[in-house]
């Protein structure tokens, strides 16, 4: 198991090196000075050459990639004399638009991306598995049919459209949620103000992802009930709701869990139109905004951010998967 | 001694898109303690759906099911077809067992075969945990796998196919039950397992003393460990009786067939096998009169036009070995044995 996980981890930063020299490199071919934009109107060109040079632009690619990489590890430092200041490791640059270190954005944006994420994932999850279940034991009746037509509605709806009819009805005409103009509130300081301001979001993003877990186990179950030990649980007397929860269930978590691994990984990296819709000033908008900017060092690091991510939650994934398949423990 | 199982006039049928398919029609058989009941058929016969049936495992929502299966314990009884749901659980693994054809995706692949073994103690002896992994053991011991201490903590793909059937033989027999079904038991293994295995479920039944159904389509099987025969063809018994009449003195065309496509030991590799000609019929819309008729060569002999429009009744001279067939029994004695004669030279 080490050794998997040392390998694992190898190729997950030969990975990450790869998407950085990426997205780098397209950066630097589109047609922008980048010193130029760090200014605005009332630019001249001393001030640019003088940014250039603070920013470290009038250096060349490979260099500015190397002060990049070694930023994470050690910090870096900007300007001289007077005007230096440093940003601190791990280091990912310098929003010349939020005049900040892009770290210290994330970690504002991150707490509202990750709570977001998880808060959502936690809501599809139970109410897909649970429908999926139900319209599988239940197959061709009611119940079934209540979960497809859920289904139909819920992956036709984009985001935007549910998200919007949230925000005006249940929070604007209805006033069930009150509109949270607090912002962000730790779940610890304020566990009513914190659901006030993440609930309509979660349900926004759950109920489409729901949609597709409620398919994905209604498919997963129905095609493990026809298995042969299913018929062997039976044969020794075991009832269908054991039948169902315990050996059913068992050999269905194990793709399940990988799907949840993966689309819990796309989330971090940033629920867009969801966060636009509520307001949330989590990664994605946060990326949204630093690509209409041209903000290269903002994108930088949500990029890679989001590709450590998704590599990390790959990794975990199959690591559980281990634990889940004895099969794939052995090897 | 009284029976274990009694079916009595079984009838199976099922919607499909097409109709109504008899599974099994009519079929009667009983199981004594220490035997071997056979039912032999090819794929489609309804061999299968009698034996789910008798452990209450065909679909209940849609299948339609009449007659009796009785089920005779120690001191208590049951009719299958009848009892609610819950009771016939209650029996299910304790009094009448099955084993399946392929061991290999009958047990569980996530758990450990010692807890797949405990769970079916303890489905009927609540509580019980540490009763129930002792059992484990000592079932795996009792059907032959060594360090059973070690084994039941491993999984199933860590077995060969051969060791799984055994442990499938193991589970079910961790509530000594009564009556068990095999159906296929040796078809998913290799020859020399194939004959492990059915050595392991003689051994067992001497010293369990329970009744055993077996369901094949292996003549060699049934040679080898059935007291008694039911050949069935289209959903019906056509012949009935003990393991020595069928193979010497079969009395039903469809058993005669069967014999004489078997392959010798011996034959010459030019000789071509003697396959029964044309395809069963579709249990959809069976023929009014014999299903067998249309692959028949003996309807000559039958009174004229009786195979194609009357329904054969399972008769015989005597009580033990019956068949359906319109041609008179002493004309099929003499043809017939001139036949297994010469299809045994």
């Amino acid at each position: 198991m080490p050794r998997f996980i040392l390998r694992r981890a190898y190729f997950a930063v030969l990975t990450l090196l790869l998407v950085s020299v990426v997205v780098y490199g397209v950066f630097s071919i589109l047609p922008f000075d980048p010193a130029a934009l760090t200014c605005g109107q009332k630019c001249t060109p001393q001030v640019i050459e003088a940014n250039r040079i603070k920013l470290g632009f009038d250096k060349p690619l490979w260099e500015q990639y190397w002060l990049f990489l070694s930023g994470i590890f050690l910090g870096r430092t900007y300007g001289a004399g007077s005007a230096e200041f440093t940003c601190p490791a791990p280091s990912f640059g310098y929003s010349f638009n939020e005049n900040m270190c892009v770290t210290d954005m994330l970690k504002e944006a991150l707490p509202i991306t990750i709570n977001l994420a998880i808060g959502a994932f936690i809501i599809w999850i139970i109410v897909g598995v649970g429908l999926g279940l139900l319209a599988a034991n239940f197959r061709g009746r009611w119940p079934d049919t209540i979960s497809t037509v859920f289904v139909l509605l819920g992956t036709s709806m984009p985001t935007f459209v549910t998200g919007l009819f949230f925000l005006i009805y249940v929070t604007i005409k209805w006033k069930i949620v009150p509109l949270s103009l607090s912002g962000y509130i730790s779940l610890l300081d304020d566990p009513v103000k914190y659901f006030q301001y993440f609930i309509l979001p979660w349900i926004t993003l759950a109920i489409l992802y729901a949609a597709f877990y409620t398919r994905f186990t209604r498919a997963t179950v129905l095609e493990t009930l026809g298995e042969d030990y299913i018929r062997t649980a039976r044969a020794k007397g075991l009832s269908e709701r054991v039948v169902l929860l315990k050996h059913t269930m068992r050999a269905a978590l194990a793709p399940i869990t990988t799907s949840a691994g993966l689309d819990i990984a796309g989330l971090i990296g940033g629920a867009i139109i969801t966060e636009s819709i509520f307001n949330l000033p989590g990664l994605g908008r946060m990326t949204l905004q630093a690509v209409y900017e041209f903000d290269l060092s903002v994108v930088l690091a949500t990029t890679i951010l989001a590709a450590s991510v998704v590599i990390t939650m790959n990794l975990i994934v199959d690591i559980a998967y281990g634990y889940l398949d004895p099969r794939v423990r052995m090897k | 001694m009284k029976n274990l199982l009694e079916i009595k006039d079984l009838k199976v049928t099922f919607p499909t898109d097409d109709g109504f398919v008899n599974a099994v029609d009519g079929v009667s058989l009983t199981v004594a303690p220490g035997e071997t009941v056979a039912i032999v058929g090819e794929s489609g016969s309804g061999k299968t759906v009698t034996s789910l049936s008798v452990i209450g495992l065909h679909n209940r929502r849609v299948t339609q099911i009449s007659g009796s299966i009785i089920v005779n314990d120690k001191n208590e009884s049951l009719d299958i077809v009848t009892a609610p749901l819950d009771k016939i659980r209650s029996y299910r693994g304790r009094v009448v067992s099955m084993i399946f054809q392929d061991p290999m995706s009958s047990l569980h692949p996530y758990y450990r075969i010692g807890s797949q073994l405990a769970e079916a103690y303890l489905v009927h002896n609540p509580g019980q945990k540490e009763a129930a992994n002792k059992k484990a053991v000592e079932m795996l011991e009792l059907v032959g796998i060594p360090e059973p201490q070690v084994r039941a903590k491993e999984y199933p793909h860590q077995f060969s196919g051969g060791m799984r059937q055994r442990v499938m033989i193991a589970m079910a027999l961790m509530n000594d039950p009564a009556v068990l079904i095999a159906d296929e038991p040796t078809t998913a293994l290799d020859v020399t397992v194939q004959a492990q295995i059915l050595q392991l479920l003689k051994d067992l039944q001497t010293k369990l003393n329970m009744g055993i159904l077996l369901i094949t389509h292996d003549l060699g099987v049934v040679a080898q460990v059935a007291d008694r025969v039911s050949v069935m063809y289209a959903g019906r018994i056509v012949e009935q009786g003990n393991v020595d009449d069928i193979f010497y003195s079969p009395h039903a065309p469809y058993t005669l067939g069967l014999l004489k496509s078997v392959p010798r030991i011996g034959a010459k590799s030019s000789e071509r096998l003697k396959a029964i000609p044309g395809q069963p019929p579709s249990l959809i819309n069976l023929p009014t009169g014999c299903a067998f008729a249309p692959r028949c060569e003996y309807t000559s002999l039958a009174p004229s036009g009786s195979c194609a429009s009357l329904k054969p009744e399972l008769l015989g001279s005597n009580d033990e070995h019956k068949s359906r067939c319109h041609v008179p029994e002493d004309k099929r004695d003499k043809t017939f044995a001139a036949e297994i004669k010469g299809a045994r030279a």
